[in-house]
């Protein structure tokens, strides 16, 4: 327990260090809930689809959610390069705390930087059902854990940096725009929706959507599912990656 | 007295290079035990393997009676380690360096806090204990590392090149700080180096390594008598040539070059 909760903390110390990520972090969320929700806001409204901060909204919390936890993950490659993470290799910590400890970190960063993208979301018009807060919040906490898993688990064999933009390119991008987080994915085309299947950030921007913008808690206990076993599949993916490593 | 390292026929091969071939060596409890050969001879690659690091590709190794691919854990509790590149979190301080590695050697909490304390004055940081570890000098981290290393008082402490890059004030107050270390507490040192005079004043006992195979063992005076030379640099130079050896760089190495270039 002490080893995941050391990694815990040092994760939350060094993002706390650093306001430049923060504001960084955010920035990207806010220029896309004002350029697109104000673009094309009215076009959405003339299309049938209704307010369209409600909509996008939930989409823009996800999006925070999965750069941040994707950005956490990929860290790790970060403490390959400063020599840190050989320090926690020869400790003797199951690689499955060291994975768990990394997560968990990332995690609850991400998580923390949804909520403020949600903070923000509210001043541009965005007026969620709080009723059905606690369960936004779990899956916040799901996709966070989830993409952190992910990402840690893809910089274990990852060694150079210039990887870094080719993952955010052919990974998060793709993920985030056929996620229904900017449009709606389920009314669109064959190809797009049934892409979004098995896109898990589209398990979760609908488990926002309808629990903040809609009310509803329908289809949240498979978002649930979804989005916990594939967090569960990526933590034990990475502790073996973990194993496997030589530094 | 007892072999705390025992090394067997131990190879390691990565694809088509042979970096570690077939080499045996025994380090006795106590000892300062000096591995020394040119760059690119198999150090690094030896020490990984005893680590855990590494696996290796044939042979035994023991570490304080454990072997590090059966028994993983109990070895790495066995040893404490300063690797030949820094190994500290830049944006944490001192302390907090400390307490990261205290936790997760499982050292009790107050015990923790005393021997941090010990630790941290003896190799004179506990004043700078709050500072983060990136507005530190390379002595200060290196001190720091050693210091980090003894927090969970292993029975064997690896140093690999301890002293690269350090001025010679530096590089003297550490080594009085271990031969020390190894007096009082009987910890056993196990050390590269490329400064010959280190390993002359300090070693025990030297082997060798070159191109992967140990090509001469004992003490620094035996090594002397056997190349009939004056002094360890002149005992090396006769034992491994001449020739400058290339060192082919890992991805890892590639990424620390980067990031010399990307830090200011």
């Amino acid at each position: 327990m002490g080893t995941i909760y050391i990694l815990w903390l040092r994760q939350l110390k060094k993002y706390k260090r650093s306001p430049a990520r923060m504001v960084a972090s955010v920035g990207q969320p806010l220029l896309f809930l004002l350029a697109l929700g104000f673009g094309f806001g009215p076009i959405f409204q003339k299309a049938g689809g209704g307010n369209y901060i409600q909509f996008l909204a939930p989409g823009i919390i996800a999006m925070s959610i999965l750069f941040a936890a994707m950005f956490s993950g990929i860290e790790t490659i970060w403490d390959k390069r400063f020599g840190f993470l050989k320090e926690t290799l020869v400790a003797p910590v199951s690689r499955f705390q060291i994975m768990a400890g990394r997560t968990l970190g990332g995690a609850t960063v991400a998580t923390f930087q949804g909520f403020v993208v949600l903070g923000i979301s509210m001043l541009a018009g965005f007026s969620p059902s709080f009723s059905l807060l606690p369960f936004a919040i779990i899956l916040m906490l799901l996709i966070s854990l989830l993409f952190t898993a992910l990402g840690t688990a893809i910089a274990t064999f990852v060694e150079d940096m210039q990887a870094f933009p080719l993952i955010m390119n052919f990974l998060v991008m793709p993920t985030f725009f056929l996620s229904g987080a900017l449009f709606p994915v389920v009314g669109s085309s064959g190809a797009i929706a049934s892409i979004a299947k098995v896109n898990p950030l589209a398990y979760g921007v609908e488990g926002l959507r309808n629990t903040l913008a809609l009310g509803t808690t329908s289809n949240l206990a498979i978002d649930f599912l979804v989005l916990g076993l594939l967090t569960i599949v990526l933590l034990a993916l990475g502790t073996y990656f973990f194993k496997k490593m030589e530094a | 007295m007892t072999n705390i390292i025992e090394v067997k026929n131990l190879t390691k091969k990565f694809k088509e290079l042979t970096a570690v071939n077939n080499i045996s060596f025994q380090v006795k409890k106590g000892e300062i035990f000096a591995f020394l050969g040119p760059n690119g001879a198999g150090k690094s690659t030896t020490i990984k393997m005893l680590t855990t690091l590494l696996a290796p590709t044939s042979g035994s190794i023991y570490v304080n009676n454990y072997s590090p691919q059966e028994n993983q854990d109990e070895v790495r509790h066995s040893f404490g380690i300063v690797f030949q590149d820094p190994s500290l979190d830049d944006d944490l301080t001192a302390l907090e360096n400390m307490e990261f590695h205290g936790v997760l050697y499982q050292i009790p909490k107050k015990l923790r806090k005393e021997r941090t304390k010990e630790l941290l004055e003896f190799v004179e940081l506990w004043e700078r204990k709050n500072d983060l570890v990136k507005t530190f000098s390379g002595g200060m981290k290196r001190r720091l590392e050693i210091a980090r290393g003894l927090l969970h008082h292993p029975k064997i402490l690896f140093l690999d090149e301890p002293t690269l890059g350090l001025d010679p004030q530096t590089r003297n107050h550490i080594w009085s700080y271990i031969k020390d270390l190894n007096k009082k507490e009987g910890i056993t040192i196990f050390f590269t180096t490329h400064y010959m005079d280190e390993a002359d004043q300090t070693a025990s006992k030297i082997a060798i390594i070159d191109k992967g195979e140990i090509i001469a063992n004992g003490t620094t005076t035996e090594l002397k008598e056997k190349t009939k030379t004056d002094s360890l640099e002149n005992a090396f130079i006769a034992l491994t040539g001449h020739e400058i050896r290339e060192e082919t760089a890992s991805g890892v190495d590639k990424l620390r070059e980067q990031r010399k270039m990307w830090r200011r």
